[in-house]
Formats: C-alpha cells, structure tokens, sequence
C-alpha cells in the first residue's frame, strides 16, 4: 500500500488528524533542508511537502516566494531536492513526502525521468499548482502510471460541477486551500472550511487536509476538528528566515526553531 | 481525451487556432492554479458570447473611432525607401492612437467585456508602461478603480508612464519580488486575481497568458492588419508583400500578421530584442531564438530558461520587450515555418530610433525600433516593387530620458 494511504488509515483508526507539514527544499541550503527534513517526523509531522523552489512561484505568498529564491541562490535544483528525499529515505521508510511546485521544473527535467527519478527516490505524491485536470494527460495521469499519488488543489472556487473533474484523477489524499489567495497570507473562515469540507467529502472517500493559512496551534486545532490533517507552510517557512544571519545563512538556531514550532503545532493539533 | 485536441491542424489554413482547449499546436493551454480555473472558464465563455454580438462590436468599433482615433493611417516613408534603396517601406502608424501605442486597442476590448461581466475593479501587469497607461486610460473613461502592478526597477526607468498612469487616477503597486521586471509584476498581478477573484477583471496586455487571453488579445489587436490590408488595396491595388514589426509578449505583431497568416505571397518577420547579443548569457529577450519551450503563466510557450526550469530575466535597452516569454501563437507559427523570428540588437535599435527620428520625423517607441533595425537590413535586399509594411507600434516620447543616457546626452 502507498505510504500516504497507511498513514492515513492508521491514523484515523486512532481517531487523529493527520500533521502535514511544509517546507522548501534547500531552504536556506541544502545541508540545513535536509537536517530539518530530518528531524520533522520525530517532531510531530505525519506527512512531509517539500517544495521544489521555482523563481516564478505564482500562487505563493511572499513568504514561500523568499523561501524559494532563498534555495535557488544557494544552488538548490531538481536534482538536489531529488537527492535530499533519497538521503531522507535512509533512516526514514514511513514518513510520506510528496512534492510540490510549479510544472515548468518538471517538464523541462522532463516529465517521464522525472518521474523515474521521484521513484527510485522515494517520493511518494506530487502537488503540481499550476497542472488543472485539462493537463491530466500529460503529468498527472504518467504520474499514476509511475506509481506516484497525485493530490489535487480544491479552492473556494471550485464549484460542485467542477469538483468531479477535480476529484476524478486525485489520490493520497485532497488538499482544501482553505481561502481564495496565495499562501500564507489570510486566516481562514472555520464555518467556510467546514462546509466545503463536507461537500468535497460527499463526494469521495480521500481525506481531506486543509491549508493555506494555518500558523497557529489553535488554528490548527480548530482546522483539525472539521478536517482529516492540517497543512502549515509559511509560518514554518517564516520561522526559518526568522533564525537567519544578517547574509541569509543558517545559524545554530534554524534547525532547533522550526522543529520546535513543529512540536508546538503538532501538539495543539493532537489536543483536537 | 477529446480526439479532436489531438488531431493536428490542417495547415492550408493558419487561422483555425486554438483549438476548444486553447492550444496552438503544443503551446498555449490553462496551466493556472485551480482557485483562477473558474474565472478563466467563466471569461471565455463571456468572450465567445461577446464574440457573437453584433452589439459589442458596433460599441468597440464606436470607441476606436471616436475614442483612439482608428483607422490608424499605413504611411509611405517616402525619405526612408530612398535612404534604404530598395523596397517601398510603409509605417502602419499605431503610434497616433490614443495613449500613443497599439496597446489601446486590446484595453477598448477588454474594459468591455469587463462590463459585460458585471465586474468592478480593473487591475494590470506593466513593463515599459505603455499597457499600464491604456489600461489606467480605459479605466478612468468607464469610471472602473484600476491598479497596475509594475516591477520596481521598471519603475525607475519609466517614470514619464508611471506619472501618467497617476494622474488617471490608476494605483501603481511597485513589485519588489523576484527581480522587480515584467514577469514579476505578472506573477503578482495573478496573486491579486487569485485573492480577489469575485469582483476583479484582469486586462493582460499581451498574446500571452491561459487561454482565452492569447486569442482574445489577438482578435482585438487584428483590427491593425485587417485596416492595413483595406489601406495597401487602396494605394496600391494590392496586398503587401512584407510585413515586419517588433515581439515582445508579440501582440502587435500577432495584430499585424492574423489577417495575412493565410496568404501565401505575404512574408513575415518578427523581430525579437537581441539586448547585448545572442551569445551573451541571460544578455537578450529572444525566447524564440534563444529560449526552449517551457510552461509560464498559464501557457505552453519558448521562454528564456536556465537548465532546471527557471525563468531567466534576459536583457533589452526596451522595457516592453523585457519578458522571458512570447505569445504561444508565435512559438506555433515559428514552428510551422509560417513567420520568420529574427532579432535585432540594443545598439541597432538605438541606431534605428535616431535614423528614424531625424530622416522621417517620426520618434519612434524602442520597440518598433528594433522593427525598423530590421527593416535597414531587409528593405535593401528586396526590389523596388516589394510592398514592406513596419508596424510603428508606439511612439518614443516615453523613451527620451533612456534614449539620452545611453548616447551619453543631459537633458
């Protein structure tokens, strides 16, 4: 069975919410990524999105937008970010870790290697912003094929008629953006979220983890009592940046904040 | 999958695209975020019916005569044939329009179709400021708030346009992300989109972006090369034989070139911006000639990339040529054959925007300029008998400041 499908199974047997957690990949260099990729399971996380950096991130507040430019001037690529999951995969075989990012990256390593590659590392789903279900056959459906589980984006916008192609080709789980914006940038609404939440589950057996504006163990509490996981990303993102010295370079601090954020959010959402 | 998409398209006609899921052969596309997927859908189905309505084009056609001041005229440079020695040059003058660029014509289009949609606020992406003032110019005339989004660095060397697009009452959101230029500011403008979806209209200034934009952008900018095939029949009892303009995102060339894409005796050369050179590394703007296809906001497309699938910024003296993408339309056509890409660089534009200034009397905007680079080499190996037409897409008092510091002039 696929890593994200056991997670979450054993953790609903357990009547928890799943802990997804995001950061990005050689955010602020490879070694520290990879350190704190490390460390996310024993801090709390069920599930791991690492983002591969884009210079374009159109759906991205500014602090993921940074984070990205941050990696990418430190020379993190594909390959690099490809590298870090296999060297996860040493001492991890259980934590799920699904990549997210644009498409462009994906298409020009290209599609197929790509996902060759994703494999043979231990990746187990993709979160591609910017490939709707009109672009399923060219990446999401060869995703499938490869093995690999391809979660999907649902929005505020995505109306009932749309919400079937949405769901058509989704697996591992649905990720509910849980406002209409970019990353990080707005609290979102629990009465809103709970209802779309129960629409998109009316309509499939997937969990559902909700995300897009997530920073506190509070809210990822009251997130976690409508939903079946939580996403955080920018406020773990910001934290990194926070932990920086004045040229941008990790400090004796980066590794140890973020995982203790990690703890603190992990802890408040098990509170649920 | 729908049979159809995957049938190529028959190429006795270059004017059938895109086809219903807005590809030109491999590019073009909707590769935007799903929270944007409703919205695009919802506009192309308002564009197909604004399409089909006698109504819309008889306001737009109303508009551009007493609003722009259309037909722009297809001008004889009578001084610059003689000087080039060979063929008959004409400027189809878009630099006369309203707001001194071809870029109104797209904005009539779009502001109406925005009132069709019943929405209530206007936003933008800017490069050189040349669309950002159209845009704050439509806005102000239909009463809509307007907010351009322009790259902090454009900002610095666009000042005249930044001024004007104030004064018509349009808020100018300087980008700082990225590298502070055109794509940045697109990119920030899709994130205002993403977060304001109910009530916000996004005009793109460009044959770019998810589709219907490309071909929406398209059929408002054709009424240059329908106006310019009506006005070479009238001088000269005949269609043009050469066509040349400028390609930035290429909307002013895609005006020009649509309504002759079907004629095989008409050539076309669209010319891209060369900056510091080819071979100078992330030195130019040529996505077609220097660039490999790649996915960008929301189409398939060439783009100026490094090997990883980043976007690089590239280099022009122009600031509406500074984008590391094209219109998907092109890379079709490039692909096909059916138009010629070539470049010009930032010193032959230079070169041409002082010929053209002081032996026609025209100033021309650096965009054309790089046109009309092309055009000194072109135009004295045709005979006398080519018909050339040059799309004078803007006008270059905008570029004045620029243009001094890089001659080494004050003013």
């Amino acid at each position: 069975m696929h890593r994200l499908a056991t997670v979450f199974e054993e953790l609903a047997a357990q009547d928890r919410k799943a802990f997804v957690t995001f950061i990005t990949a050689g955010d602020p260099d490879t070694a520290t990524s990879l350190e704190i990729l490390k460390g996310l399971p024993g801090a709390g996380a069920d599930v791991i999105e690492l983002g591969m950096p884009f210079s374009d991130p159109m759906a991205d507040g500014p602090a993921i937008q940074r984070a990205s430019l941050r990696a990418l001037h430190a020379g993190q690529d594909m390959h690099k970010t490809l590298a870090m999951v296999r060297a996860f995969r040493e001492t991890n075989k259980t934590t799920p870790i699904v990549l997210m990012g644009y498409y462009n990256p994906i298409y020009v390593y290209p599609v197929d290697s790509f996902l060759a590659d994703a494999v043979e590392a231990g990746v187990d789903g993709l979160i591609v912003v910017d490939a709707p279900p009109e672009a399923d056959d060219e990446l999401c459906i060869p995703a499938m094929n490869a093995g690999l589980n391809f979660v999907r984006l649902t929005t505020p916008t995505t109306d009932d008629h749309r919400l079937g192609a949405v769901l058509a080709n989704t697996s591992g789980f649905v990720y509910y953006v849980s406002i209409t914006g970019v990353t990080g940038t707005r609290a979102p609404d629990l009465e809103a979220v709970a209802k779309n939440v129960a629409r998109i589950k009316a309509r499939t057996t997937l969990p559902v983890a909700v995300g897009f504006g997530v920073r506190t163990p509070e809210q990822a509490k009251s997130i976690a009592s409508v939903a079946d996981g939580v996403v955080v990303g920018s406020a773990l993102v910001d934290t990194i940046a926070q932990s920086l010295d004045d040229k941008g370079r990790a400090t004796e601090l980066t590794v140890s904040s973020v995982l203790t954020l990690v703890e603190k959010l992990s802890a408040g959402l098990k509170a649920a | 999958m729908d049979p159809i998409a995957e049938t190529p398209l028959h190429l006795n006609s270059y004017r059938t695209g895109p086809d219903e899921r807005g590809h030109f052969g491999l590019y073009g596309g909707r590769f935007v975020a799903e929270t944007l997927m409703p919205l695009i859908l919802e506009l192309e189905a308002a564009y197909e019916a604004a399409k089909i309505d006698p109504a819309f084009h008889a306001e737009l056609a109303d508009l551009n005569a007493h609003y722009a001041g259309r037909p722009s005229p297809l001008y004889f440079a009578e001084r610059l044939t003689q000087h080039l020695g060979g063929a008959k040059v004409y400027f189809k003058r878009e630099e006369l329009n309203h707001t001194g660029s071809h870029k109104v014509n797209n904005c009539l289009g779009q502001i109406l179709l925005a009132k069709r949609m019943g929405k209530k606020r206007i936003i933008a992406e800017t490069g050189a400021g040349q669309h950002g003032v159209a845009t704050a110019t439509v806005a102000a005339r239909f009463g809509l708030p307007c907010v351009i989004y322009m790259g902090a660095t454009d900002i610095e060397r666009q000042k005249p346009n930044v001024f004007r697009m104030r004064l018509l009452g349009a808020e100018v959101r300087p980008v700082i992300s990225g590298t502070g230029t055109l794509k940045d500011a697109m990119n920030e403008a899709l994130r205002d989109w993403v977060s304001n979806v109910e009530d916000t209209f996004y005009i793109i200034g460009t044959v770019a972006g998810p589709h219907p934009y490309p071909a929406m952008v398209r059929d408002f900018q054709a009424v240059i090369g329908q106006e310019t095939r009506e006005q070479m029949l009238a001088a000269e009892g005949r269609l043009p034989d050469t066509l040349v303009a400028a390609i930035g995102g290429g909307s002013n060339a895609m005006g020009i070139f649509h309504p002759f894409l079907d004629d095989p005796s008409v050539k076309m050369f669209g010319v891209e911006a060369a900056g510091r050179g080819l071979d100078v590394p992330n030195g130019h703007c040529a996505s077609l000639n220097g660039g490999k296809p790649g996915v960008l906001h929301g189409n398939r497309t060439y783009l100026l990339q490094d090997g990883d699938g980043q976007i690089l910024e590239g280099h022009s003296i122009s600031a509406g040529l500074d984008y590391p993408g094209i219109g998907p339309e092109h890379s079709w056509l490039r692909d096909t054959g059916r138009v010629t890409y070539v470049s010009a660089t930032d010193r032959e534009a230079l070169d041409a925007f002082q010929l053209c200034t002081r032996i026609e009397g025209i100033i021309p905007a650096l965009e054309p300029a790089h046109a009309l680079a092309y055009v000194t080499k072109l135009a004295p190996t045709l005979p006398p008998d080519d018909l050339l037409v040059m799309n004078m897409s803007g006008r270059g008092d905008k570029d004045i400041f620029a243009v001094a510091g890089h001659l080494g002039m004050d003013i």
